[in-house]
């Protein structure tokens, strides 16, 4: 064999192989191809090794042309590939369309209460605030419910919380044991267990009071409590930290209002109220016309109470709070009702 | 209480618009929680004073009349009038025609327009209170003072803007109008002037016409009084009877309404004997006897005992102290003789008196919100003045004044550090000093300290004892907003870990994930819950004082809430299925001081397990059962990385053979299985069935922190499924067969894809298919080295379980 033996043997496999691959049209038959032309016992290959009897300076003549010839198979055999793949994209492009306004599988939506929902807002808003939450009994002593806050027995503030006592005839005869009417009790139990430490709390819980329901009435409801102790802190971080509480929650542009109020475990004691997002300030029925919605009671934490738990008040100072959860979930969902909450009616719950 | 501006304007002047004023107390700490107007709807020109200058009768009724009515200008207008009272001479409030009036046919404020009554033409009216909208007596028409200008604005007279205001029990003071006055007062700079308590003395000295005596002068701290010869007892004045009225007091006589009137002005409660009934002239101030009966003003006996205290004669009781005055000194028309008692009881008895008689007035009221003893001199002598102004009479020289509880004026050392280690900002001086003053505090010397102010707390204010409590007084009238807003400088505290709410929260959030809805019910259940839900044991702790049968027990389970919620959702939810879980609290009594409050997880699952959809309609219509229940708590298990066992267990409310216990470690944490019917039933559930689970989340808690989470590297060789089908007694637990299975070293994991009974299984048995996969962490596995193994496996299932094999692939 010779040299133009060789090339015109080469440049005859190009061309056939070419014509050949111009009437492929499915993937299966292209690899079949490239196999035959490409493949490790393909004919090209064939060629290139019937070039070992050539003398050397026409091998490499031939050889050459042999890549040459590979290098433009390979090419041909890549955009045809490519052709072919695009022109089965645009075949399964068009078949078999679907009803795309018929529902998707159902995939099930559970969801948390909206009790549970305000609670975990609130306490993250002041989690951010260094505030760590804490829990503690439902069911209370009258000394950590009421003489600890510096409520003692037959004193009128009472009337502020009808009171569940719980029957402990049997148990305990002397002992008087209530249902918590409000969070509070866990100052007194986390400063004992702090022991004239720093505290920042938040404390979420259960509360109750002897009370008739109506819309803005439960007997069973959730307060979160707060509470910091510390040297040097002062009735002007409280108004910081219920700011910064209130934005969190209710908006950065919330403008917030302290006025003077009354708990016996504060002083001074404070109510705190917000600008109505509802009207923007300028009245409607939620505010009662008035552009203020009342948020939550705090104050100044009594040095009576400070030192009851074995904080020194004129060293230790320390502010405390306390909001109802209910109404916060009410004002920011539009709710009428606080029934709503415990009645537990799904078409209620699903919409949180 | 509502306070009249009217009667406000009387000791300090009003400079502020009402809803401005009303602002700033609120802001103060008096909270003035509505505003009443009175009169702003009558217009001056058709709502007038006007003169009954004759009345004829009506010519056609017995019942009406035809006043005639100088209304001003010389106009005389002659109307209809159905109203007894009506007299010449009188003034009254005519309102004309088209003034805007409540109609009391129609129960709407309109325009008051001509009428044509039996035949005679009416233009105009003759007013009652009603329909003035001031009160409620229609029977008769409003008379006014005689003084009153014919023709001129009503509104002159008779309006008013009255304060709702809510008294904090701290703040006794702003019980009465001279309390609030001083707030207003300090508010806008303004001087308080008291009330004029001078009269003449002109009788015998009272000691010779009357004794008192207290008895137990822990219970009375003071004992003040008066007496008062030739009284005339009748009705009040108008202005009185007005002032009383506006304040939401209805007038008795004169001399009651005075003693309301002073206690109104002072905030010191008051009470007038009829001096005649007192035998022996003697006032003992004593304990109840046991069983000592006393006809109460309100006209009920009542059975009293000690240590009640009671105001006493020379032989009964005749009032209750601090409460309420006796039937058996009350005064009457026919009184002339009063004795005028102005007193200071100890708050604590008079509340629990109050209290256990049910009995609670505007005096008790007051005693038990420990009110100032330097008040009662003062009303006293204020209230003997307007009883003789009024009532007329003589007073006796002197006073009675028995004073055992005299103790030193509250004084407090405040300091300009104290300031502003609480409030976070120094206030100046002449500020604080400023502040104090219009409040009524006077400074003092200090016989130890050199620094800061020794002050003396006015003598109206019985809430001042500590520091702070003056540290308020300047926030508060200064502003709270006024008042600068910081951070916590402060470093975060240590917090320690709070491993329960951490779970609770996960455990919620999975569960949420997993489509179940969450539910918050109430802690408080019923005797008839607890039977339905057959939740008897351990027997629970019931309230003292239940608000109704409906709340009477601590729940020691959250089962009768929940399925009480499955039926309230049932017919509305239960095409979508129902899949609802609770993490609440359950009280366990315990002996200690208090319950052990178990946080517990409870979940229910009941309906079809899909909604309706097109893309798989049978599974819409399958009801979901035990297996649904599992496959959730696995789950969320499995999220806490939490291994369990489940294992088949009995409980009274569900169903045998449905029913598994949820097993951690050695600790059975909870339980799942589905309700029995005859539960259900009680429930009105009884179209499909219902599977609930349990978990205790303190023991799970246990189990979860022992959990590690070390990391595994996954093995790099292929895997080989092999698929078999076993025969066992269908008693064998396949939870045991897996276990059996994946104790062997080249098992990666076994799942059970098909169970079946009945064809071709003989009775008893049951078939199992189960997909086992096989892998090396060394090396590519063959297939020969899988069949060696899976024989093997096999081989030993027959030993052991008696499986055998039906089919393989
Ligand atoms: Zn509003």
């Amino acid at each position: 064999m010779t040299a133009e033996d060789a090339s015109s043997n080469i440049s005859d496999l190009q061309s056939r192989a070419l014509t050949e691959l111009e009437t492929l049209q499915d993937a299966r038959r292209l690899e079949d191809w490239r196999v035959v032309y490409l493949g490790r016992k393909g004919k090209l290959t064939q060629t290139l090794r019937t070039l070992g009897s050539l003398p050397p300076e026409q091998r490499r003549e031939a050889g050459q042309a042999a890549n040459r010839a590979k290098t433009t198979l390979e090419e041909a055999y890549d955009n045809h590939l490519k052709t072919l793949e695009e022109a089965s994209f645009a075949t399964s492009s068009t078949k078999g369309r679907l009803d795309v306004t018929l529902p998707g599988w159902p995939v099930l939506r559970g969801g948390l209460h909206p009790t549970t929902q305000i609670v975990r807002e609130i306490c993250n808003a002041f989690a951010s605030m260094g505030f760590q939450v804490v829990e503690g009994p439902e069911v209370e002593s009258d000394e950590y419910n009421f003489e600890k806050l510096n409520i003692p027995k037959d004193h009128p503030a009472r009337d502020m919380w009808n009171t569940l006592w719980v029957d402990y005839t049997g148990i305990q005869d002397e002992h008087s044991v209530l249902l918590r009417t409000h969070t509070s009790p866990m100052q007194a139990r986390i400063m004992e267990k702090m022991d004239s430490k720093p505290v920042r709390v938040i404390v979420p819980g259960k509360c109750y009071r002897y009370e008739a329901t109506d819309a803005t009435h439960e007997w069973h409801f959730f307060q979160v409590e707060g509470l910091a102790v510390d040297k040097g802190i002062t009735f002007a971080d409280l108004k910081g930290t219920l700011y910064e509480f209130a934005r969190l929650v209710f908006g950065q542009n919330r403008k917030v209002r302290f006025r003077c109020d009354y708990f016996p475990f504060v002083e001074p004691g404070a109510e705190m109220s917000i600008d109505c997002f509802l009207c923007d300030g300028q009245g409607c029925r939620v505010c009662k016309k008035t552009g203020w919605i009342e948020v939550l009671g705090a104050g100044m934490v009594h040095p009576k109470v400070l030192e009851g738990v074995g904080y020194d008040p004129s060293v230790y100072t320390g502010f405390a709070f306390g909001m109802g959860m209910e109404r916060m979930a009410m004002l920011k969902h539009g709710i009428e009702d606080i029934r709503l909450f415990y009645s537990n009616d799904l078409r209620f719950l699903k919409q949180f | 209480m509502q306070v009249p501006l009217s009667w406000l304007k009387k000791y300090v002047p009003i400079t502020l618009p009402p809803r401005e004023l009303a602002h700033r107390l609120t802001m103060g700490g008096v909270e003035v929680g509505g505003i009443g107007e009175i009169g702003t709807s009558w217009e001056p020109d058709k709502v007038v004073v006007g003169h009954v200058l004759k009345v004829d009768p009506h010519p056609n009724a017995d019942r009406l009349r035809l006043p005639t009515v100088d209304v001003g200008n010389g106009e005389h207008i002659t109307v209809v009038c159905g109203a007894p009272n009506v007299a010449a001479g009188q003034k009254i409030a005519f309102a004309k025609e088209g003034a805007r009036l409540f109609n009391t046919h129609s129960g709407h404020i309109e325009p008051l327009r001509p009428a044509n009554i039996r035949g005679f033409k009416s233009v105009g009216m003759v007013c009652s209170v009603l329909e003035l909208g001031i009160g409620d007596d229609h029977t008769g028409i409003l008379v006014l003072p005689d003084e009153s200008e014919i023709g001129s604005p009503l509104a002159d007279i008779l309006g008013d803007v009255i304060f709702e205001t809510e008294t904090t029990p701290n703040r006794p003071d702003c019980l009465s109008m001279l309390g609030i006055a001083h707030e207003v007062a300090a508010h806008t700079g303004q001087a308080v002037t008291e009330p004029d308590a001078d009269y003449p003395e002109d009788d015998d000295p009272i000691e010779k016409q009357a004794t008192v005596e207290i008895a137990d002068p822990d219970l009375c701290y003071r004992y003040t009084a008066s007496l008062i010869s030739g009284v005339k007892v009748g009705p009040s004045p108008q202005w009185l009877q007005d002032a009383l009225v506006k304040a939401g007091q209805r007038p008795i006589n004169n001399v009651v309404d005075i003693t309301n009137y002073v206690m109104l002005e002072y905030n010191q409660p008051l009470h007038a004997f009829d001096f005649g009934k007192v035998k022996e002239r003697r006032i003992i101030v004593r304990q109840a006897r046991k069983g000592e009966e006393l006809e109460t003003l309100d006209g009920v006996k009542r059975k009293l005992s000690p240590p009640m205290l009671v105001i006493a004669d020379a032989s009964d009781a005749i009032g209750l102290a601090g409460v309420m005055g006796g039937a058996n000194s009350e005064v009457s028309d026919g009184t002339t003789t009063i004795l005028l008692e102005s007193a200071n009881f100890d708050a604590v008895n008079t509340r629990r008196t109050a209290a256990a008689l049910k009995l609670s007035t505007g005096a008790s009221y007051r005693f038990e919100r420990s009110i100032r003893a330097e008040l009662a001199p003062l009303a006293l002598r204020r209230a003997t003045k307007l009883i003789l102004d009024i009532a007329g009479g003589k007073a006796a020289k002197g006073i009675i004044d028995h004073y055992p509880g005299e103790k030193p004026a509250p004084t407090v050392h405040l300091t300009r550090k104290r300031i502003k280690q609480v409030l976070g900002t120094d206030i100046p001086p002449d500020k604080v000093e400023s502040v104090l003053t219009s409040l009524g505090f006077t400074k003092k010397k200090s016989s130890t300290k050199n620094d800061g102010l020794h002050l003396e707390a006015p003598y109206w204010r019985s809430d001042i004892a500590i520091e702070d409590d003056v540290v308020e007084e300047i926030a508060r009238i200064i502003g709270y907003d006024e008042m600068p807003t910081t951070t916590i400088a402060t470093s975060i505290p240590h917090h320690a870990p709070q491993p329960m709410w951490e779970l609770k929260q996960r455990t919620r959030d999975l569960l949420a994930a997993a489509g179940m809805r969450e539910i918050v019910t109430y802690s408080l259940t019923s005797q008839a819950t607890i039977e339905k839900a057959e939740t008897l044991e351990p027997k629970p702790l019931a309230m003292a004082n239940p608000m109704s049968a409906q709340f009477q027990y601590l729940r020691t389970s959250l089962r009768g809430s929940m399925l009480e919620t499955l039926a309230t959702n049932w017919h509305t939810s239960l095409r979508d299925g129902l899949r609802l879980f609770e993490v609440s609290r359950v009280y366990m009594p315990t002996k200690a001081d208090l319950p052990d409050e178990r946080e517990t997880l409870i979940g229910a699952i009941a309906g079809r397990r899909l909604p309706l959809s097109w893309l798989a309609k049978e599974l819409g219509e399958v009801d979901m059962g035990f297996f649904d229940a599992k496959g959730v708590v696995q789950s969320l298990l499995s999220s806490l990385r939490i291994e369990a066992a489940f294992e088949p267990s009995e409980n009274n409310a569900l169903l045998p053979g449905r029913t598994a216990s949820i097993v951690c470690g050695d600790h059975t944490v909870g339980i799942v299985g589905e309700v029995h019917p005859r539960i259900l039933a009680r429930f009105d559930l009884t179209e499909t069935p219902v599977t609930i689970f349990e978990i205790d989340l303190p023991k799970l808690l246990q189990s979860a922190s022992a959990a590690s989470r070390s990391y595994a590297t996954a093995s790099r060789f292929p895997e080989s499924l092999r698929d078999i089908a076993l025969v066992v007694d269908s008693g064998v637990p396949s939870s045991n067969i897996e276990a059996f299975v994946s104790q062997h070293k080249m098992v990666q994991r076994v799942t059970p894809f098909d169970v079946f009974t009945g064809g071709d299984v003989p009775t008893g048995k049951k078939s199992i298919a189960y997909e086992i996969v096989f892998q090396s962490e060394k090396d590519t596995l063959t297939s020969e080295q899988v069949g060696r193994a899976l024989e093997d496996i096999l081989r030993r299932l027959q030993k052991e379980f008696g499986a055998e094999l039906r089919s393989q692939s």
